[in-house]
């Protein structure tokens, strides 16, 4: 008979920073630009350069911290963390181990079973990422793209509180959710921009000591982790099933095969030989930064959600997702702010919008449209200028383009034909070109009129509004 | 008068009056640099194009009166560990032989906004470790009052390049007495500012917190112009401060009276040599007479600054110069195997001795287990240190101490024995631990030819009052020169045959 286990999560969560400059230097940090050319000495480790610190990736971290319930640390230092790699230009990480910025936190998540929970955060420390080395089999050679090195990121690391794969994902959504209301980083964990490393051990059910632990990286997406959390605590209790022992080791998933492989264990771990970086002065936390940044924190979802439904009676299902990411919910406010309708812009988010978003798998952060748009397009709808089909016809190229819905319809001649005179003379030709239909109608069938609404409206190419055409077709039938 | 024996200020004034030009200047010096280079070796870049050319333009902007400037025109040497734009700067090391900065250091940039022109990159101790200029890796510098003697180190070359006229003043660095001590053993004044004072950015680092960048002048009043030109509050380094007080011209005023000078009595103890002790209270008979008020006290942390002081500075160097790998720039040996076997031959072989030495001290007191044992008890050494300076400045306006223990030592004998060498720098190191200013300056000649500096040490910010103590000095007892002794002529004597 099998021992019962039970499995124990902490979590490792860089996250970087949305900064326009780099960490140390005024280096964009913008993604994707041609390798090397967001550059300078600082980033790229030249000999007599010197590190100062871009203020708001404090900023940022306090911020992340305060929303997190952590205490902030009023007179915190950048340590030097020294190993030898190529995409670390100095060789040495400035990274914070002896006074981080943020310690003791914690956040709410709610449990399989539907109580909350509370994950508590050791810690976050600001720190610089490093720059991507790229092997070229082909050539048989390394390359270094630096563009990366000194882009700032945080890293919030979690105390050992979570128990399985769902606690994890539910922590995660929920730190996305606090940084992405932040505005502190886009968290894109295909991109990079969040990053999560597994801590895993398995106990026996009932015991109090920890087992060993693995750390396990690479991990690019929910469904990888969720994966590599199954996968890995399904090794370890195999490993002691079969009375073998763990190993501390750091593994590598391979989210293709589904399966790790042991990268180094802690025998090869490195000295590295931490101590405070000279190159930057102590920073001083001061009441004044501090409040400023409290009072700087946006409303967060839970009391935007009590506000919605205060505000603009639009359904609990509907404030769900629309509050589900900060972008969404702004994109929402600001279009009501607009056109004073919030019903019918939760409508066109929830309808449309979500559908194109599943079609096009796109995150909500990545809409384009604008507010301004949306309630042109509303607009033109309301006043029966566009027929429905042509406002969905309309969105769809407003959500790729985000053209303006008002010229868009003007340049395309896609205005309903409200001249009577015009509708009355094609509906004439419409029941001359089908007398059996005009028959079905006189006959009772009341069927018949769609049939004919639908020939008039394609006469009229969709320009038309149907309720219109309806009611002329009864008339002169 | 010949051009070359002019002050920096004295040149550029006949420069402003027409009486010589930019060129003229730089020609001069060049020629010297020609004549007196293989003798002494102060350099290890020189520019001749490029010094010819700035002086051209910077004579232009000078006539048409764009410079005014009190060092305009006038021929500089920089420290090859300070970076200079397009120029080789190596910090005499092979692992940068051929290292052209895409920058100039900040304090290169000030210098060259106040008409500076450069005219080459001197010789030092490999990144600035070491006492005598020995270890560089491009060849010794020699003394020139006495060129069987080392220049001291490790800002020797700027030392000796301004004692030979091979400049007419040079900037240096000082971790632990780099400026000052060079500075006493070939007769020039030289000063470490506080820390903060001169921007670090494109100095290439030994140890970040102790490094500062100053002057090596010909006299007292060069140097107060050389450092309020190099002085800036640079927004490049986090460690600079912004300071109102840095007209230090203004504070070269003969003026002592009532100014209280302490001297630590565990400064003249055992070790130091007597020739240097009487030179050194001398001096301070001669302050007195001036006015000021003289008395001694204890200062009994000495023992513990040069055991603190190479620790800090070690652990900072081993992390500090882990950026020099072969990978991005510099030396990489050829026919390594993979990526560590590169590391490690590249700098084994890129690297001279003591900066092995030193960066393996410095990996050792930082590794897991001996961290706090030394490290962070160097660092509680340090805090004592300053609370003792602290404490000292309560009651001193200034501490008045030899440079060194003795003269300049002959070449080869320092390296032998690098303890020995490292206690040479006892009384500058707690200095740039407590972060203080202090200036050296020449007080004396001793029998053996060889010039004897004395240290003043203020406190934090107080770079005026050690101006106005050191100018008063040098009115009063009169520079070297005007006492009829250069370096220069006494070569000619010395390798003629020996005068006295």
């Amino acid at each position: 008979m099998a021992k019962e286990y039970e499995t124990v999560i902490g979590l490792e969560v860089h996250v970087e920073l949305a900064t326009k400059t780099k960490i140390f230097c005024g280096c964009s940090t913008a993604f994707g630009g041609a390798p090397n050319t967001q550059t300078c000495p600082v980033c790229t480790g030249m000999p007599g350069s010197l590190p100062v610190l871009n203020k708001k990736v404090l900023v940022y971290a306090v911020a992340v911290g305060l929303a997190t319930n952590c205490e902030i640390t009023r007179y915190c230092k950048f340590d030097r963390k020294n190993y030898f790699y190529p995409d670390n230009p100095q060789n040495y990480q400035i990274s914070q181990l002896y006074l981080p910025i943020c310690r003791n936190g914690s956040v709410t998540i709610e449990a399989e079973d539907g109580t909350e929970k509370v994950i508590g955060i050791h810690e976050i420390h600001m720190e610089e990422d490093a720059g991507k080395l790229i092997h070229d089999e082909w050539e048989d050679c390394s390359l270094v793209d630096y563009n990366r090195s000194g882009v700032p990121l945080i890293e919030i690391v979690s105390k050992p509180d979570m128990r399985n794969a769902q606690e994890v994902i539910a922590y995660l959504e929920k730190l996305r959710m606090i940084i992405q209301y932040l505005g502190a980083s886009d968290c894109k964990l295909q991109e990079g921009s969040m990053r999560a490393d597994v801590n895993l051990s398995v106990r026996e059910a009932g015991k109090e000591a920890f087992g060993t632990r693995t750390e396990m990286k690479n991990l690019n997406s929910f469904k990888a982790i969720t994966r590599a959390i199954e996968a890995e605590k399904e090794r370890q209790i195999d490993l002691l099933e079969a009375g073998r022992e763990v190993v501390q080791e750091t593994r590598r998933w391979d989210d293709v095969k589904g399966e790790s492989y042991a990268m180094r264990s802690k025998e090869d771990a490195q000295d590295y030989r931490y101590f405070p970086d000279p190159d930057l002065v102590p920073i001083v936390v001061s009441d004044e930064m501090l409040e400023e940044i409290r009072a700087g924190q946006p409303e967060f979802r839970t009391e935007k959600m009590a506000r919605y439904r205060e505000e603009y009676g639009i359904p609990d299902y509907d404030i769900d997702i629309i509050t589900g990411s900060k972008h969404m919910a702004d994109l929402f406010e600001e279009t009501v702010v607009l056109c004073k309708q919030p019903k019918k812009v939760s409508n066109w988010l929830m309808g449309e919008t979500m559908r194109l978003m599943k079609e096009k798998e796109m995150d909500a952060q990545d809409l384009r449209f604008s507010p301004e748009n949306l309630a042109k397009l509303i607009a033109l709808a309301d006043s029966k200028a566009i027929n429905g089909s042509v406002a969905k016809e309309v969105f769809e190229i407003m959500f790729e383009q985000d053209i303006d819905p008002e010229k868009y319809v003007e340049e395309k001649g896609l205005k309903t034909v409200s001249d009577e005179g015009a509708l009355r003379k094609t509906i004439e030709e419409v029941i001359a070109a089908n007398p059996q239909s005009v028959k079905d109608y006189r006959n009772g069938k009341e069927k018949a009129v769609g049939f004919l609404v639908g020939q008039t409206m394609k006469a009229m190419k969709g320009k038309a509004d149907p309720g219109m055409i309806h009611q002329l077709l009864k008339e002169m039938l | 008068m010949s051009l070359l024996k002019m002050t920096a200020a004295e040149l550029a004034a006949a420069i402003k009056e027409g009486r010589t030009t930019a060129v003229e200047a730089v020609q001069e010096t060049l020629a010297q640099i020609e004549e007196k280079e293989r003798l002494y070796h102060a350099y290890v870049t020189v520019d001749k194009e490029k010094a010819l050319a700035q002086a051209a333009a910077v004579q232009e902007k000078i006539e048409k009166g764009e410079l005014t400037g009190p060092l305009a025109g006038v021929p500089v040497a920089i420290k090859d560990n300070l970076c200079t734009e397009g120029m080789l700067t190596t910090c005499s090391s092979r692992i940068l032989a051929d290292f052209i900065p895409s920058y100039s250091a900040e304090a290169v940039l000030n210098l060259q906004k106040a008409g500076a022109v450069i005219v080459g990159k001197t010789n030092m101790d490999e990144f600035a470790m070491g006492s005598t200029t020995e270890t560089s890796a491009f060849g010794v510098t020699r003394n020139p009052w006495n060129p069987e003697h080392v220049p001291g180190g490790s800002s020797g070359g700027s030392a000796a390049a301004v004692a030979a006229g091979e400049c007419f003043y040079a900037l240096g660095s000082d971790t632990g007495g780099s400026i000052r001590q060079p500075a006493s053993f070939c007769g020039v004044v030289g000063m470490k500012p506080t820390y903060g004072t001169v921007s670090r950015c494109g100095l290439i680092a030994y140890a970040s917190s102790l490094d500062q960048i100053g002057p090596l002048a010909k006299d007292v009043t060069d140097c107060a112009l050389i450092l309020e030109a190099v002085t800036s509050h640079d927004h490049k380094d986090s460690t600079s401060i912004e300071r109102k007080d840095t007209d230090f011209a203004a504070a070269l005023r003969e003026d002592v009276k009532g100014m209280k000078i302490g001297i630590p009595k565990d400064y003249f103890k055992e070790g130091l040599d007597v020739e240097v002790g009487e030179a050194v209270l001398n001096a301070a008979r001669v302050l007195e007479e001036k006015g000021a008020v003289v008395e001694y006290f204890d200062l009994s942390l000495v023992d513990y600054a040069v055991p603190a002081y190479y620790t800090i500075a070690a652990a900072e160097a081993s992390s500090n110069l882990e950026r020099f790998d072969g990978i991005k720039y510099g030396y990489r040996s050829a026919g390594s195997k993979g990526l560590h076997d590169m590391y490690k031959k590249s700098r084994s072989e890129g690297f001279g001795e003591e900066v092995r030495r030193r960066i393996m001290l410095g990996a050792f007191v930082l590794s897991s287990g001996y961290y706090d044992a030394y490290y962070l008890k160097a660092l509680k050494v340090k805090a004592l240190i300053k609370k003792a300076f602290d404490e000292a400045f309560e009651k001193y306006d200034m501490i008045l101490s030899p440079a060194a223990p003795t003269m300049a030592p002959k070449l080869g004998e320092s390296l032998a024995d690098p303890i020995k060498m490292y206690l040479g720098d006892i009384y500058t190191i707690a200095v740039n631990l407590a972060g203080l200013p202090a200036i050296s300056l020449p007080c004396g000649y001793c029998r053996a030819g060889l010039p004897v500096g004395m240290q003043l040490i203020g406190d934090c910010f107080q770079e005026k009052k050690l101006i106005r103590a050191a100018y008063t000095y040098e009115k009063a007892a009169g520079t070297l020169s005007a006492r009829g002794l250069f370096p220069a002529d006494r070569i000619t004597s010395v390798t003629g045959k020996e005068e006295r």
